[in-house]
């Protein structure tokens, strides 16, 4: 009687047999990813010093009192050096530039891959993917051997006529465009597939029916109904690209300025932990609206799929 | 008059998309064929041809510290891929088949926001945690930032076979009084097995892949091979890293032609049981 009543308290309290599901990738996630974000956060307040670790502690506790001293030099300095904002300026620059890049060249292939016979369809899709399954490093350096001034594409522009000088294309934004193009482009196409392969296509001949011109039905029926597609591809290429430090480093030249590749410098060749914090904990928070965004997306997506 | 052309839209037969979808091929794939064929370059310039060979692959297979970074992402992608399936598995189920909880969102959250999170600030956020600890830097590290990033993708691909299963055999099992662990280990599990092997497949080569986030968690003795070819990358073209790519990409292809036969047996498999099941019925 008394341990049937002490069971029901403690069930009331203790969290239920669900939690034992619940906890191994909650507790995961919260520790190795969320947290570190607010320790990311800490460091940023933090004095750079020539130790291990290279920052020092913001709590002081002199026997008696407890003192926090937080530092915003850290963040004065973001604000002061142009080197820092002009960055953040560029790489969402570079990020809106190359999602419209994919954006182009992504939703034809995938607009014709949905409208292909199932059977064919999905070795289409193997195809767009398998790229990615190779190394994203090795596919960025053979991009190098391309576009360098004796490389291929140089060369066959020479051999043919076109040009008489090599074009300078490797390290300028032009060579970054194109390899974050190649790489992002497959993140594009498969949103935009999933969505495209659903879209009515009674719709279309409905539009085409009443008279309405090709480019117009595209615009007025297609685009439209491809919205959350669109939404989806672009985010997954324009959020990463923002910190995208591989690419800049080995296709960018002098003038390509990203953050990414700022914040690697910041910790490896300057050994500034507490810069680099700050300069991680700006981006996170520009980027924290479109993260948002693009989880209320896929939520959505999942809930669709549920139901 | 004007009805071809746009139904050629509708149906996708337009010359035009076709020719974009090819485009779009051989953007995609010739970088990689070119790598591939200069790898079998007898010249140390890379993009000059001036015979055919195969020593790069001999030196390739020469070099002891590629091949000890080799061995070493190897085993992290493999320890990687388990782990990010087991809690992948569990975090979809969490998604898809439980009641709305407290903290719900939150946990949707951070399994998404890795997807699209720049890999330079998961890399410095996760090493500072590892610093603040006073853990030790080396492969156990990089496995486990390797699995923060992996969860999310590996879900992404379960929770998505999750969402498409028919629940009615679950719940029919479930009536007939089997308990929900006796459910999941004896009907849905066997029935989600292809997307826990494609996201195995998947965490695996994220995680051998990866250079940026191995770059800020690893240790003295821990060089991966991603980090080891962005060492030699910096310093120039060099063909035994073509060499090493053909290597992938001949990799790849394989499991990716494995993968299709499989995908391609389950599917006539399925199509065999419908019939079956029409016949009697």
């Amino acid at each position: 009687m008394r341990t049937g009543g002490l069971r029901a308290g403690l069930r009331r309290w203790l969290p239920g047999p669900r939690w034992l599901v619940i906890a191994p990738p909650y507790l995961w996630m919260l520790l190795f990813f969320a947290i570190p974000f607010a320790i990311a956060l800490k460091i940023s307040f933090s004095h750079s010093q020539i130790a291990m670790p290279p920052y020092s502690s913001l709590v002081d506790w002199s026997g008696k009192d407890l003192t926090v001293t937080l530092n915003i030099s850290n963040y004065l300095y973001l604000v002061q050096d142009s080197l820092y904002w002009s960055a953040y300026l560029s790489s969402l620059k570079i990020a809106v530039v190359s999602t419209l890049l994919c954006l182009l060249v992504g939703y034809p292939m995938a607009y014709a891959i949905a409208r292909m016979p199932p059977s064919s369809r999905n070795i289409a899709l193997m195809l767009v993917i398998l790229p990615s399954w190779t190394s994203f490093l090795i596919r960025i350096y053979a991009w190098i051997g391309i576009l360098k001034n004796n490389g291929l594409l140089n060369n066959f522009l020479l051999w043919t006529g076109v040009i008489d000088q090599p074009l300078q294309i490797l390290h300028t934004n032009v060579a970054v465009y194109v390899g974050i193009v190649y790489a992002y482009l497959p993140f594009m196409v498969l949103p935009l597939y999933t969505n495209l392969v659903k879209l009515d296509l009674r719709l279309l001949e409905a539009a085409y029916d009443l008279g309405a011109r090709p480019w117009k039905v595209f615009m007025q029926v297609t685009l439209p109904l491809s919205r959350s597609g669109i939404i989806a591809g672009s985010m997954l290429v324009a959020i990463p690209v923002v910190g995208e430090f591989v690419i800049p480093e080995l296709l960018g030249g002098p003038d390509t300025l990203m953050i990414g590749k700022v914040l690697w410098d910041e910790f490896f060749n300057n050994r500034d932990w507490p810069v680099a914090s700050a300069v991680s904990t700006v981006m996170l928070l520009l980027l924290l609206a479109p993260i948002l965004v693009f989880h209320h997306f896929e939520q959505k997506e999942l809930e669709h799929r549920l139901t | 008059m004007s009805a071809r052309p746009a139904r050629a839209f509708v149906t996708g037969t337009s010359p035009l998309l076709r020719a974009m979808l090819l485009v779009g091929f051989v953007f995609l794939y010739a970088p990689i064929l070119s790598l591939v064929v200069y790898s079998f370059n007898a010249s140390k310039l890379v993009t000059v041809w001036s015979g055919f060979s195969v020593k790069w692959y001999g030196e390739l297979f020469r070099d002891a510290s590629i091949m000890g970074a080799a061995w070493t992402s190897i085993q992290i992608a493999f320890a990687t891929a388990c782990t990010s399936v087991v809690l992948a598995t569990v975090a979809a189920l969490v998604m898809t088949r439980l009641r709305p909880f407290r903290g719900k969102t939150a946990f949707g959250a951070l399994i998404t926001a890795p997807l699209v999170m720049p890999e330079v600030i998961t890399g410095l956020s996760i090493l500072l945690l590892f610093v603040g600890m006073g853990v030790a830097r080396g492969m156990t590290t990089i496995w486990i930032a390797h699995v923060t990033f992996c969860v999310a993708f590996v879900t992404v691909v379960v929770s998505s076979r999750l969402g498409e299963l028919d629940k009615s055999v679950e719940e029919a099992a479930m009536d007939l009084g089997a308990n929900r662990v006796k459910v999941f280990f004896l009907i849905t599990l066997p029935i989600i097995l292809p997307a826990l092997v494609s996201g195995w497949l998947l965490a695996f080569t994220l995680s051998i892949d990866d250079l940026v986030v191995a770059s800020f968690v690893s240790g003295p003795s821990s060089t991966t091979l991603p980090m080891k070819v962005f060492s030699s990358v910096r310093l120039g073209l060099s063909p035994k890293i073509n060499a090493l790519a053909t290597l992938m990409v001949l990799l790849v292809s394989l499991a990716a032609g494995v993968a299709w036969w499989l995908m391609a047996r389950e599917e006539r498999r399925r199509q065999r049981d419908v019939q079956m099941a029409l016949q009697q019925g």
